[in-house]
């Protein structure tokens, strides 16, 4: 497992570039742009199961949801930040990719660390030490559990008509 | 205690008697809007199988970041779009004739005191000028409520934003603005509800406080709020639209912020952001002498009418330096229109600059003025992100209009006053 580590305040134009918003619907070919104004080699050597570490107001300026969507795709399993933007972080929910908000395991994780996260525990294994982390809002807990915002619907949609 | 405008608000829309910060609601917004992005929200409705939309009305659809279409991909977006709003028989879509979102769902009045607006883009803040609450979503959650008529919010904390003093001649909405970002930075409203206030916010038209509400995303803010008040029913009234036409809703005198921010406005003077994020923030003098290349006026943060007055006095009778490409964008056609009727595109063409038509242009770095590598420009949108004019190694600052026209004239970063 590959760990990314970038600083504080990567917006949305640096992760999914504004000109491609609309020239590019598939989120294969945009895993093949993740980062691409950030870190040009990201996408050469991510492999499923890669994390990324970052600092606060992670994925801040517009509502793109082609920022969470590259990640995810990219193979990427989760984003661990001080902090996250409000709408990047609802895209995560909202697209089933796992965004951590922990301040303290933000700081710890080195690009050599060995990190374990336990989702049902809501903690962050960082060379050897549990840190917590604050919980997903139990309210929403159901998108996350249904794989994501759309596919929650569809299975619901599908059992109300049948 | 009592309570600040969002706890009112997203108490009344879930049916509450109160809600406290971190609360989770879930409510039905008055509108969802979208813009270019409908067509990627189309998909993922299709994929929800809901079968119908469960609310026309409710949906909002303006065509704006990429119009007239740059190439067969734009076109088809646009085609879906209104394949869309065909099939569906959606009353409030706007065509590529109609300006940029932010600013056609305020003036047509789709914004008002009291409502409830979310939107699929993150400049949605803007409908606080007007004493709404509005914040931006993503697509997926555009599509649900498109299906569901509903969406989850979180109850967020408040900040309020005390703009003592006035400010001095020549110093706009924008630098106060600007000046706020880079004294808090671009997390400081992270997840927070903004309230602004104060004796400058008195004399503000709704123009200005667009400015506001618009950049409060800049700084982290979930949504921006002014208290409408007869500035605000004078605008309404303008577009008729009465008081029995909203239900105003206002923090109560007590409420419970969890930080009050005061800014002297006296003491701000034109601001720049420099690249490349919007809180690297210094006054023009300290900038000034920046040679440039372009110079943007318009986007829904400045492309209002008073923007483009502004702009024009300073272009009076001068010439846009040689090398530099001026740029106009009047934010919607009404925008347009009214410019026309003033002189105002005579005085800027005849300056040498270009009036474009309203949309979004290079703003997000779709088409109609991207930037070559190297290049600098001088901008009054509200980001300044590493590639967001659609090149990489350009640099945009950004300003107020009267900053921006005056930098055209001299073909360097320049503030207006110092240009006389
Ligand atoms: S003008 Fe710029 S910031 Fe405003 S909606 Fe259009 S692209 Fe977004």
């Amino acid at each position: 497992m590959r760990i990314f580590k970038y600083g504080d305040d990567v917006n949305t134009d640096v992760i999914f570039p504004g000109k491609y918003t609309y020239t590019i619907s598939d989120p294969e070919e945009m895993a093949q742009h993740a980062l691409e104004d950030l870190d040009p080699e990201f996408v050469k050597i991510v492999e499923p199961g890669d994390i990324i570490v970052a600092g606060k107001n992670f994925g801040c300026g517009s509502s793109r949801e082609q920022a969470a969507t590259c990640i995810k795709y990219s193979g990427v399993a989760a984003v661990i930040a001080k902090s996250f933007s409000r709408i990047f972080f609802r895209n995560c929910i909202n697209s089933g990719l796992l965004a951590v908000e922990c301040p303290a395991a933000a700081d710890r994780i080195t690009k050599e660390s060995s990190v374990t996260i336990d989702r049902e525990r809501n903690r962050i294994q960082v060379d050897g030490e549990w840190i917590d982390f604050p919980p997903i809002p139990e309210a929403v807990r159901y998108i996350i559990d249904g794989g994501g915002l759309i596919p929650y619907l569809r299975k619901k949609f599908s059992e109300k008509k049948s | 205690m009592g309570k600040t405008f969002v706890e009112k608000i997203l108490a009344k829309r879930a049916g509450k008697s109160a809600v406290v910060p971190g609360e989770i609601v879930v409510v039905k917004p008055d509108y969802v809007m979208s813009h270019d992005n409908s067509a990627a929200i189309y998909g993922k409705f299709k994929q929800i199988g809901a079968g119908r939309v469960f609310e026309p009305e409710q949906v909002l659809i303006i065509l704006d970041h990429c119009v007239p279409a740059a190439s067969e991909k734009y076109a088809k977006n646009h085609q879906e779009v209104r394949d869309f709003v065909e099939k569906f028989d959606i009353p409030n879509f706007f065509d590529i004739n109609t300006g940029v979102c932010h600013q056609v769902v305020i003036e047509k009045g789709f914004a008002r005191p009291g409502r409830l607006i979310v939107g699929s883009d993150s400049h949605t803040v803007s409908y606080g000028a007007v004493g709404a609450f509005s914040a931006g979503i993503g697509r997926s959650e555009a599509a649900a409520i498109w299906a569901t008529g509903e969406i989850w919010l979180k109850v967020p904390s408040t900040l309020k934003v005390v703009l003592d003093g006035m400010p001095r001649p020549g110093v706009t909405a924008k630098d106060m603005m600007l000046y706020l970002i880079g004294e808090i930075g671009a997390d400081g409203a992270l997840y927070k509800a903004v309230e602004f206030t104060g004796k400058a916010v008195s004399r503000m038209t709704v123009a200005d406080r667009i400015v506001f509400a618009n950049m409060t995303v800049e700084m982290g803010g979930k949504n921006g709020y002014f208290s409408p008040d007869e500035t605000t029913f004078e605008y309404l009234r303008a577009r008729g639209i009465d008081e029995s036409g909203f239900e105003a809703v206002f923090p109560d005198s007590d409420a419970n912020y969890e930080q009050v921010l005061i800014i002297d406005a006296a003491s701000v003077e034109p601001q720049v952001a420099k690249p490349h994020t919007v809180d690297n923030v210094a006054p023009v003098s300290e900038v000034a002498g920046t040679k440039i290349h372009q110079a943007l006026i318009g986007t829904c943060t400045n492309g209002r009418i008073e923007d483009l007055r502004a702009a024009a006095a300073v272009l009076k009778g001068k010439k846009v330096a040689k090398n530099v490409r001026l740029l106009v964008f009047p934010a919607s056609m009404e925008i347009y229109m009214q410019a026309m009727k003033e002189g105002l595109f005579e005085t800027i063409i005849e300056a040498g600059g270009i009036v474009m038509n309203p949309g979004c242009g290079p703003c997000l770095g779709a088409h109609e003025g991207i930037l070559a590598p190297g290049e600098v420009c001088i901008s009054t949108a509200n980001r300044n992100f590493k590639g967001r004019m659609g090149c990489k190694t350009a640099s945009v600052y950004l300003a107020s209009p009267e900053t921006v026209a005056a930098s055209a004239i001299a073909g360097e970063i320049c503030a207006a006053e110092a240009l006389k």
